[in-house]
This record gives structure tokens, sequence and C-alpha cells, in this order.
């Protein structure tokens, strides 16, 4: 294969994964690594590298939406990053440990949670009403735009918040992935934060997160510039023309078409780790 | 000088992402089209990792083969702007809490700004 065919190739299924993963809000990271790895045959370990430089960009680029917003909130996300930033050295570290076997069906076995996460309907969280004292100390609280004027906000179970994101982060590091549904189950479910705050405020934190383990992939040479280029632009590119383009009718279908072609490459991911084939 | 709040930092952050994404995307073009300056050559094996060396993964040599104008280093050298822009972020949060007093969080978004630096020196020798 000539590097224009590669390129133009792996450039056009960038657009059509940052675009599906901006829709769908799933993130286009997620299918860039299985796509570059069974479809491609490149080693794992350049295609987390790709992946996690188009981690970046995309929620760099969405963040620009989001901070104009006002809905993220900083505090929470800043204070959360010292747990997912130190999860992101461990996972990275991990990731020169562990063979290219285990990253697969740790991989698919990621895939299948996000992919079941965006079908499931999380119940709405009800604040438990007790101010938690940490997250007094560390003002973990906010207001957001509601239907009758700005509700306040305020963290709750802080240290299990804490810990999921470290797993967060860890997960980040490992697969070259934003983990953005695991980081979301964090502050929604655990910290029970507004779904809207939750969402923008683990946008934020990705690019951290993911620059946290970039300098180590650098380092140890996951970063193949030639792979990573036409990713990166499209990624990026597909993500723009999706957080753009309103087809807020389709999105249901589209999602449960990209959940199922996510499932399918899970369990493609794991079988082809298990059978010794990546 | 009033306390600026929570909302100042988010526009001067909004402005700054925008900033460093827009000029690692391009430079990340300009490298590409190098690149494909001869577009018939076969890819490299992709199916066999081998480290590409201190000339594409040290800081040192990404700016050695940039002045060469290498198309791989010139790709690599937007990848690298891309990884410093979620850095530069958390500096402006620094400087943000430092202009809010908030001293607690400036002590904060440190550490974050001390694991970052350390992930990146990796790359530096």
């Amino acid at each position: 294969m000539s590097v224009l065919v590669f390129s133009s190739v792996l450039f056009a299924t960038s657009i059509a994964a940052g675009l599906l993963g901006a829709l769908t809000g799933l993130g286009g990271g997620v299918v860039i690594v299985p796509v570059l790895v069974l479809l491609f045959g490149v080693d794992i370990r350049y295609a987390i590298g790709a992946s996690l430089v188009s981690v970046i960009a995309t929620s760099s680029g969405a963040a620009i939406a989001y901070v104009r917003e006002g809905l993220s909130n900083i505090r929470i996300g800043m204070f959360l990053e010292v747990a997912t930033t130190l999860g992101a050295l461990l996972g990275a570290y991990l990731t020169a440990k562990i063979s290219g076997h285990w990253i697969a069906v740790i991989f698919g076995i990621v895939l299948l949670y996000s992919a079941l996460s965006s079908f499931r309907k999380w119940p709405s969280s009800i604040p438990v009403g007790h101010v938690n004292p940490l997250a007094r100390t560390l003002e973990l609280s906010g207001t957001y735009p509601g239907p009758d004027g700005p509700e306040p906000y305020t963290a709750e179970r802080v240290p299990l918040g804490f810990g999921i994101m470290f797993g967060a982060g860890t997960l980040s590091g490992l697969l070259g992935i934003g983990s953005g549904a695991v980081k979301v189950l964090a502050m929604d479910q655990a910290m029970k934060l507004p779904f809207k705050v939750s969402t923008t405020t683990s946008n934020f934190m990705i690019g951290v997160t993911a620059a946290a383990s970039a300098g180590i992939y650098l380092s140890r040479g996951y970063i193949d510039p030639t792979i990573a280029m036409p990713v990166m632009l499209g990624v990026l590119g597909g993500s723009l023309i999706g957080t753009h383009i309103l087809v807020k009718a389709r999105v249901k279908t589209l999602r449960s078409v990209f959940a199922v072609v996510i499932i399918a490459l899970g369990v493609e991911m794991i079988y082809s780790g298990i059978t010794g084939r990546i | 000088m009033s306390k600026p709040t929570d909302q100042d930092v988010d526009i001067s952050v909004a402005a700054m992402l925008r900033f460093g994404i827009t000029l690692s995307a391009l430079v990340v073009l300009i490298g590409g089209a190098l690149y494909l300056r001869n577009p018939f050559v076969p890819i490299p094996n992709y199916h066999h990792f081998n480290s590409a060396g201190p000339s594409l993964s040290t800081i040192a040599g990404i700016f050695h083969g940039v002045v060469q104008l290498q198309p791989r280093s010139i790709i690599q050298f937007g990848l690298v702007l891309l990884i410093a822009t979620p850095v530069a972020r958390v500096v402006f949060c620094v400087v943000g809490f430092a202009r809010q007093r908030s001293l607690l969080y400036v002590g904060i978004s440190l550490f974050v700004l001390l694991i970052l630096t350390y992930s990146l020196s990796n790359g530096a020798h």
C-alpha cells in the first residue's frame, strides 16, 4: 500500500469516526484503535498513540463551545484531574508492562461497556441533601441554568468519585481513549452532579488527562507521525462537522447503529486478543 | 482591578484553546502535505512495533528535524503543540485562581501541572 492510499483511507475513516463520535457522544477515539488494529493491521501501540492524540484534539475542540456556555465546573474538574492524571501515569506505565493481547481484551471490554452505557437510561440524580464537609472545604459546588433560574448543586460522595476518576485515568492512559463514559459515571452517578455539568466537565478533563499520558507515549515512540497525521486531522474535522450539523431526529437511530458497530468491534478485539492474533 | 469571575477565565481559556488547536492542525497539515510529496512510496511496516528513535520521540530530536524541514518531524512538532494545549489550559487556570485569591485551587492546579510536567519531561531527554 502506498503512503497516499494509506493516508487517504485512514483520513476518510477518521472523519467518519469523529462525526459519529460527536453525534452520539461516544467519542471518536474509541473506534479508531480497533479499526487501525483489525482493519489496517497496525500494532496496537501505534494505534493507541494515534487515538490519544485525536482525543486531545476533539476534547479541546468541543471544550471551546462548552466553556463559553459556562456549564463546566472548573473547580470540580481541576480537583478530579489530580485523580485522572495520576491514573493516566499509571496507565501509560502499564502499557509497557502488559502484552498487546491483554490490552486488546481490556479494550474490548471497555468498548462493550461504552456501547451498553449509551443504551442505558440513567436514573436522574436525586441529591441526598446533607452537605458533604469535604465538598464544602474543596468548594465543589456551583449553579447551573435551570428552568426556574440558576439552580445550586454540591458534589456528594467525593472520595468515591475521586476513586472512580483514578480508574478512568488509568484506562485512558492504558488504552489511549478519553474514557468519557467512566468520567460521567463518576460525576453523575457517584457525585450526584447535574447531568449537563457532568458531561461538559468530563470533556474539560479529557484533554488534560490525555496530555498526562501523551508525554510518556511520545518518549516511548508510540506516537508515529505518519499514522497520527490522518487520524488527528480526520477525527478533528469529523467532530467539528458533527457538532455543527443538527440532525437531532436521527441521532437515536444513529446511536443504536453506532453502538452495534462498537459491540461488534469489542467482541472482535476480545476474540483476537485471546486467540493471539493481536 | 476587580477579581475576575470563573466566567472571565472561561472566555480566555476558550480563546487559547482555539488558538492551540488551529495552530497545531495547521502545522500537522503542512507536515502532512510535505510527507505526501512522494505519494507512491510504500508504507513502512506498522505491523510490528519498533520505537522511532530519539529523532521523533524527544523534544530536542523533533526540533532538530523541524529545522531540517523533515516532514515527519514537522507533523510530530504539530502534535507536540497539540499536547501542550491542555497544559497551557492548566497554566491559565493557575493564573485565574491566583487572581481570584483562591489559594487552595492554585495549589491543586499547580499539582496537576507538576504531574503533566513530569510526563512531558519524559520526552525531553
